[in-house]
């Protein structure tokens, strides 16, 4: 199952470290990362992943990442794709 | 794929202009529930409850994390009482509204509709019995909501009804007099009332809906707001195409959490309602829409016309992101729950008047709307005649939700507390309108050719 990873905050050494890391551990595979820095220093990153090698169920690893979110100070969200294809594709 | 200032645009709708899904109802029918023996009746409609709801709110969770699309309520619409009821052997219908309650608090959700009566054409035995037992049930009851239909545009209003809600809102707000009359705030009167309303408090089953079903109410003001804040000084037509854009995506998540929840939970999807309903948190409310297209304060001149724009465009741009929609479908202007509403009101700027103007144009009515505590019955009774009037002649749904609040005058505060909010007390025409409530009988239904 296809879903998007979003990581957004005031930019620091080792988010990617970080984000990318938790993914590894859960067993989900990253298909595309888009990442960049809007003046002065905030950090955006977004990722289309596959989690469907992972042992857990999406909404725990939602929960996961959100709150890698909260101990790293950044808004992390992982949603199924089917959110932004609803939203913007007819 | 979807390029990353899209995903990013959904994630600020969410995290920022408190996009969300205001409720998954799911509407039960209870015809299969009367019985002679009132306590069967009540147990079978427990049973039937717990049985068909039971998962709705893990579903609504797990849909809501997996997504990452807040749903802020879960709810249960019934069919209406009077007509379960009618069947049993008893006077009292309150423990009918216990027996919901008691459901609801079961299986976890957050309101239950459907205390209701259907009376626009007269009285069954078991409306009667219902409409007495009303202030009691709410008094008693946490999660119930109660709607009573007294007008359309087919019967025309029965005016018995009107003077009797009149007293009923009168006698909810005295029995929950310690909550600020909040009895009131679960009571709605209606004229046109819809079977599958997915809101609060007037939300009931109709007889014309199937066994089970779900509906599903957006939100979203907040998302408009940030929208039409980015077109400033346009012309309407650049105003009107930004919100029906808005709202086509708002409802595009209103159709991916109907369809799942209806796999899901296995029942089949009823509509999505197309209502812009406001939260009194700042940043998620209809009044600060119609100021951003140019009203200092809501209420001023231009706001009916602002609020004709928003209902109509929220409409064009929702109904193609849905392949059912229904409900009440258009903007709600809840005083006491829509932070611009209550500056508003507290300015003076918005009154009974001009929200009732508005009414003509938009979903609903007048709605979460606090008077002094002594108005008497008959002048509530007047002001839903007025508004079951605009309803029938437009062929619209109207409603009140007045609150009376015992103690209170203008220029007092009434507090609810969360979504419902706080309201000031605002004024009332001080002349009677008695005689004319005292009158009774029935308001013929209107012409509804001969239009030329």
């Amino acid at each position: 199952m296809r879903a998007v990873v979003t990581v957004a905050g005031t930019d620091k050494v080792g988010i990617i470290a970080a984000a990318t890391g938790k993914l590894a551990e859960l067993n989900v595979n990253i298909l595309d990362i888009t990442q960049t820095i809007l003046p002065p220093n905030f950090f955006t990153m977004v990722m289309l992943v596959d989690a469907s090698g992972s042992d857990l169920p999406f909404g725990e690893i939602a929960d996961q990442m959100e709150a890698l979110g909260r101990e790293l100070g950044l808004d992390i969200h992982a949603q199924r794709e089917e959110t932004f294809q609803a939203m913007h594709r007819i | 794929m979807i390029s990353s200032a899209e995903i990013l645009q959904t994630i600020r709708m969410f995290d920022q202009q408190h996009l969300d899904i205001r409720t998954i109802t799911m509407g039960i029918s209870l015809l299969d529930c009367a019985h002679p023996d009132p306590r069967t009746a009540c147990n079978k409609i427990y049973d039937k409850i717990c049985r068909r709801a039971g998962h709705l709110v893990s579903t609504g969770e797990a849909i809501g994390k997996e997504f990452g699309i807040p749903i802020v309520n879960k709810r249960v619409a019934v069919t209406p009482v009077s007509l379960v009821a009618a069947a049993s052997d008893t006077a009292d219908y309150v423990p009918f509204a216990k027996a919901l309650d008691k459901a609801a608090k079961t299986v976890g959700i957050d309101f239950i509709g459907g205390f209701s009566a259907l009376v626009q054409k007269g009285f069954t035995s078991s409306d009667r019995k219902l409409i007495a037992s009303i202030p009691e049930a709410l008094a008693t009851t946490d999660l119930v909501c109660s709607s009573v239909n007294v007008g359309s545009t087919k019967a025309g209003i029965n005016m018995d009804a009107v003077a009797e809600m009149g007293r009923v809102i009168k006698s909810a707000a005295d029995r929950t007099a310690a909550q600020g009359g909040f009895g009131c705030a679960k009571l709605v009167v209606f004229a046109n009332a819809v079977e599958d309303n997915p809101f609060m408090a007037g939300a009931f089953h109709g007889p014309g809906e199937p066994e089970c079903v779900i509906n599903v109410g957006i939100s979203g003001p907040g998302v408009v707001h940030h929208a039409v804040s980015q077109v400033p000084g346009q012309p309407f037509d650049v105003v009107a195409e930004t919100i029906k854009k808005t709202a086509f995506r708002i409802t595009r998540m209103g159709m991916l959490v109907a369809r799942e929840a209806s796999a899901r939970l296995e029942v089949p999807f009823g509509i999505v309602d197309l209502s812009l309903a406001p939260t009194p948190a700042v940043g998620d409310s209809v009044a600060r829409i119609l100021e951003e297209m140019g009203l200092e304060v809501c209420g001023t001149h231009g706001t009916t016309a602002a609020l004709a724009l928003l209902n109509d465009a929220v409409k064009k741009g929702g109904v193609m992101a849905s392949n059912h929609v229904g409900g009440l479908s258009g903007a709600f202007i809840p005083v006491s729950e829509d932070e611009g509403m209550i500056a508003a009101a507290a300015k003076g700027a918005l009154g009974l008047d001009k929200l009732e103007a508005m009414t003509c144009v938009c979903s609903v009515g007048l709605d979460m709307i606090a008077v002094p505590g002594d108005t008497p019955a008959e002048t509530i009774a007047a002001i839903i005649a007025d508004e079951a009037a605009i309803g029938m002649v437009n062929a619209k749904t109207t409603a009140v939700r007045i609150i009376p609040a015992p103690g209170k005058t203008v220029g007092d505060t009434v507090e609810f507390g969360g979504l419902l909010g706080s309201a000031p007390v605002i004024p009332v025409h001080p002349f009677s309108s008695a005689p004319f409530i005292a009158r009774g009988g029935r308001i013929p239904a209107p012409m509804q050719s001969l239009k030329n």
